[in-house]
């Protein structure tokens, strides 16, 4: 019974997470930087009235481009030199492939949506759908063997780590690798772009008022292009960090959802890319406690309370932390969506009224 | 023959009259079909174009010119070549009607039902723990309660996402991708360390026993072939007959509409995601009883994701769903002899799916290359589903 009174109180577990989320904040930032750069897609598209549910499938295949690619070229040449981080040509030239790959569904998309107007939700899905087909054929045909490596996490400086209250800060950002760190500059930038530049209020006019931008002589046609395509760039960029940087491995449907939980973030961060991304670190941190509780298992009642359900129910236990993040994807979808208001034109075709 | 603006006031035009003419309803059904016909053909095409390319890839290494048609030749033998052949693209198909269904139903309704792959788990494992238990009473009373499971199961998990959305907005292809995941992770935690069954390498429950669906007519055919092809006319009846389908099809057009004439949309999205969860249930009812036998704690599906294609395939229409799953059914079974005869591998299906989604997608350039005019409002209805996404409330 204790033990429950511990979990109603609440204060070992707030104890613990304090004492825990400074040692595992450079993993929460790493397994934010997909959904990061995902939801900088949606946040692009979105923003110009596009709703992108193909993000998970322009991920997926960003990665596998982004690893054969890396792969192939590494094969080809195998005493090439690494750079500072790890940095390869082949690992640089798997995230070109990556992007590319992201760039190339993106315009299909764009395709589909703006120009064909399809339901934009439908054209998203057939992008996953392929994704999910095409890789996977491609994967099985090829069986690729071996792998480019990744890209290296920077070691900062002990004393900047060491320091008292922020030295954890620093080490959350800096001890990472090349695409974590870019992750975190494209939000900035984005950030500042989109509420600061002629882009970002041209952008932001379609997406809200599409027929008053036309007026005004944007071309609201290229706006929407434009912006679906550097989503794709986004997207492919965050499927070169699931092979080229995390795993240096490709395996079936290895974005394992993590596109959507991108489209949650941005709903989460009402479509500002800094609050996406936040939305994202949170969408993390349920990942991460995961990992905390089994590298560091909380002391005392509530860390036995926790070992005896492990005992018992070894899959159960594992499985939970594996569930969390789309719980809790789910859970604040619920509490938020209603507060949070989307673009108004988000979603919505756009058509000349002399072109009918 | 120039064709009549779209916008043109509808009065009888007596200018050309036309030289035959066929009863309206086939009319529009044949103009209905052409773009998915034409889509599939354009689909097997490039498929083609694919598998050429592939024999780059396996050995010998060079363009082998035969290996489509040999492919193709296999694919078409597998499926349709004997009465093996022809019974287990039946079997393949009926899965696919029922997630079809589960898809196409929601269509109706404006709702997009992605999830109908976890409804389909948790109705698959609910008619294999109360199989199991009932393995042992006669066969007509253990097959309704197993199946009977499954169906609540589904619609409990379709249940879930319904009520999300009408009562908080969230979307409905967020949170079944969500739930979809949650239903994986959490069906194999349940049988690893709670229903397992003793004596088995790979963790999987007990036999169904009796509630296993038994063969009808010919070997190999089981009793849920039947269902699904009974489902079929169920679903005519409740979506295009009923007070409640009328219902769904008016919230489906236009919500403040129905809810002007006194409807509400909220039950109607809540009705209408749980029978999609429990067609879905049922599609997993058939693996389950039908042809696995019991669960295992890994079960690999991907026919929750096929319903999409079905569903849009077969314009959300019941004849159309039919002809869609056969033709995804027989390729399906078709592929593993393809997969033995050709060297490609049986994922091929899926790019070939694929590419028919796109061509359907892409219904404006189809309909402008080959010259198909728009008749009805088959593409428009399904263009209410982005409507209801990104915060705006569901009603």
């Amino acid at each position: 019974m204790e033990v429950i009174g511990d979990f109603v109180n609440g204060i070992p577990i707030l104890g613990y997470l304090i004492e825990t989320i400074p040692a595992i904040a450079p993993i929460i930032l790493r397994l934010a930087t997909p959904i990061a750069l995902g939801a900088m897609a949606g946040v692009m598209c979105e923003r110009s009235g596009v709703v992108n549910i193909g993000i998970e499938g322009m991920m997926l295949t960003g990665a596998f481009a982004g690893f054969m690619a890396a792969l192939v070229v590494s094969e080809a040449f195998p005493e090439e030199p690494t750079w500072i981080l790890g940095m390869s040509p082949a690992l640089l030239i798997g995230v070109v492939a990556a992007v590319l790959a992201g760039v190339l569904l993106s315009v299909v998309h764009a395709w589909l949506s703006i120009s064909m107007r399809a339901d934009q939700i439908i054209s998203g899905t057939i992008i996953n759908l392929a994704a999910l087909g095409i890789t996977g054929y491609l994967n099985r045909l090829i069986k690729p063997l071996g792998s480019a490596g990744t890209f290296e996490t920077w070691k900062p400086p002990e004393a900047l780590v060491d320091l008292p209250l922020v030295g954890w800060i620093f080490d959350m950002f800096l001890a990472q690798g090349p695409l974590v760190m870019a992750a975190v500059v494209i939000v900035v930038i984005l950030q500042i772009m989109l509420f600061r530049s002629r882009w970002g209020l041209r952008t932001r006019a379609v997406g809200e008022n599409p027929k008053a931008a036309d007026t005004v002589g944007i071309n609201v046609i290229v706006v929407r292009y434009r912006n679906v395509i550097i989503g794709g760039v986004f997207a492919g960029l965050a499927g070169a960090y699931l092979t080229l940087e995390a795993t240096g491995s490709f395996q079936n449907g290895m974005t394992a959802g993590r596109g959507f939980i991108a489209l949650a973030a941005v709903i989460f961060g009402r479509w500002t890319p800094v609050g996406a991304f936040i939305g994202a670190l949170l969408f993390a941190s349920s990942d991460a406690i995961g990992v905390a509780v089994r590298l560091n298992p909380p002391p005392g009642e509530l860390g036995n309370a926790l070992a005896s359900v492990q005992a018992s129910f070894p899959s159960l236990y594992n499985n939970f932390f594996a569930a969390l993040p789309y719980v809790v994807t789910i859970i604040i979808l619920a509490g938020v969506v209603g507060r949070s208001v989307a673009p108004a034109a988000d979603g919505q075709p756009y058509e000349k009224e002399s072109a009918t | 023959m120039s064709e009549p603006p779209a916008s043109a006031p509808v009065a009888p035009v007596p200018s050309t009259p036309a030289p035959r003419r066929m009863p309206a309803p086939l009319a529009r059904a044949i103009n209905v079909s052409l773009v998915p016909l034409i889509s599939i053909a354009l689909a097997l095409v490039v498929g083609a174009v694919i598998i050429l390319l592939s024999s780059l890839a396996v050995e010998p290494p060079g363009i082998d010119w035969g290996l489509p048609l040999t492919a193709y030749a296999a694919l078409l033998q597998g499926s349709l070549g004997s009465e093996k052949a022809i019974v287990t693209t039946l079997v393949e198909a009926s899965p696919l009607i029922f997630t079809g269904l589960a898809v196409g139903v929601g269509f109706k309704a404006g709702l997009f039902n992605i999830g109908a792959n976890g409804q389909l788990l948790w109705g698959g494992f609910a008619a294999a723990m109360v199989g199991a238990a009932v393995a042992d009473q006669p066969a007509i009373l253990a097959i309704p309660l197993a199946v009977g499971a499954g169906m609540l199961a589904g619609a409990a998990w379709g249940f879930i996402p319904g009520a999300l959305k009408a009562y908080t907005g969230a979307h409905e292809v967020v949170t079944t991708i969500m739930l979809n995941a949650i239903a994986v992770i959490t069906i194999s935690g349940l049988v690893n360390d709670i229903f397992k069954a003793p004596g088995y390498t790979f963790a999987r429950t007990a036999d169904v026993g009796n509630a296993a669906l038994p063969n009808v007519f010919v070997p190999g055919l089981n009793l849920g072939v039947l269902f699904a092809f009974a489902a079929l006319p169920i679903i005519y009846w409740l979506v295009w007959r009923s007070t409640i389908g009328f219902e769904i099809r008016t919230v489906g057009a236009n919500p403040s509409a129905a809810a002007y004439a006194g409807m509400s949309p909220r039950r109607i999205i809540v009705i209408t995601m749980a029978l999609c969860g429990l067609l879905a249930g049922m599609a997993g009812v058939l693996e389950i009883l039908g042809v696995v036998g019991s669960y295992p704690a890994i079960f690999g599906t991907n026919l929750g994701f096929d319903g999409i294609t079905v569903a849009l395939l077969g314009r959300a229409h019941p004849v159309g769903i039919l002809f869609a799953s056969l033709l995804l059914g027989g390729m399906r079974a078709g592929a593993p002899l393809m997969q033995i005869q050709a060297d490609i591998p049986v994922e091929i299906i899926d790019v070939i799916q694929a590419v028919i989604l796109f061509f359907l997608a892409a219904d404006r350039m189809v309909r402008h290359v080959f010259r198909v005019r728009a008749v009805g409002a088959a593409p428009e209805e399904l263009q209410t589903i982005t409507r209801s996404y990104g915060g705006k409330a569901a009603v």
